[in-house]
């Protein structure tokens, strides 16, 4: 297969959403403060990126209360789980490529 | 325009992002090594100054005090890896109480709650002879579970407490000491196991 760094999907070139894919991809659901403390972020800053993963349909969102708390669950959605492993592909294949 | 470096980084961080999400590492060797001498102090006790058989418990008259060794040795146990896990996660920079150890507690809790259970039927209908074979069986599952989410040695040594249990069952005769083996000698070399594997 012939790869350029053109194939990368854009969602996935700032480190912080490559980590929130990467921890959703192995967790069936993480809610905002685990996500937080794992990428060691602001609230902000996370709250933005996972805004922009919400957009392209990579990951999905599940509001519930506890103790009349709001806690909001995040899960990777099938097409960020594809988009996601493509990614992965494709960087191996580049690495390679470059040897 | 990015360079090599850049994705071989981009890879190590998202496997590292996905180890440090999903399995909880800071379980310490050192709190294996503790529980196992704990356990050997325990069964030394109950056996040499209690004189305690669980074969033939039934008469003995010492079963309060042998409860009340036993939730101790447990509670230091746990108590040592609790504090050992919080100083192992504080070092690196991580908490103790995350998604990943949550879903370990939660995996463990179920097996564990199940095996204590069974035990103060067994306790309370006078069978103690087969105490020591079923908290190895319902150890070692729990255990078996767990390593998917720690150290996958953890699962071997489920394992190895499974088929303890299982002989202390049958030989009930021996069933202290293979207590003994399996929650002292066994959690020693499984502490010592780690620590040079993963913690030097």
């Amino acid at each position: 297969m012939k790869v350029s760094v053109n194939d990368l999907h854009k969602a996935f070139e700032n480190r912080t959403r490559l980590g929130i894919m990467s921890a959703l991809a192995v967790n069936d659901t993480l809610d905002f403060n685990s996500l937080k403390e794992l990428l060691d972020v602001t609230d902000g800053n996370l709250a933005s990126h996972i805004k922009t993963l919400e957009k392209e349909n990579f990951i999905g969102v599940k509001k519930t209360f506890i103790d009349n708390k709001p806690n909001t669950k995040y899960h990777i959605t099938q097409e960020g789980k594809t988009a996601f492993e493509e990614h992965l592909n494709i960087l191996e294949a580049i690495i390679k490529s470059q040897k | 325009m990015n360079t090599k470096q850049d994705y071989d980084q981009d890879l190590a961080e998202i496997r590292s992002m996905m180890e440090r999400s999903s399995k909880f590492l800071s379980l310490s060797g050192l709190s294996g090594v503790l529980a196992g001498l704990y356990a050997l102090t325990g069964a030394y006790i109950a056996y040499y100054m209690y004189d305690f058989d669980p074969a033939s418990a039934n008469s003995s008259g010492v079963e309060t005090e042998i409860i009340l060794l036993a939730l101790l040795v447990l509670v230091l146990a746990v108590g040592s890896a609790i504090l050992l896990s919080y100083k192992k996660a504080h070092k690196k920079g991580e908490k103790v109480w995350n998604s990943a150890s949550k879903r370990l507690l939660s995996i463990v809790g179920i097996p564990l709650s199940a095996g204590a259970v069974f035990s103060l039927i067994l306790f309370y209908s006078g069978s103690i002879g087969l105490i020591p074979s079923i908290t190895l069986i319902f150890y070692g599952i729990a255990l078996y579970s767990a390593g998917r989410l720690t150290f996958i040695e953890l699962s071997v040594l489920g394992l190895l407490q499974i088929a303890l249990g299982l002989n202390a069952a049958y030989f009930t005769e021996h069933s202290l000491l293979l207590w003994a083996l399996g929650f002292g000698v066994a959690h020693i070399i499984y502490g010592i196991y780690i620590h040079i594997r993963h913690e030097r």
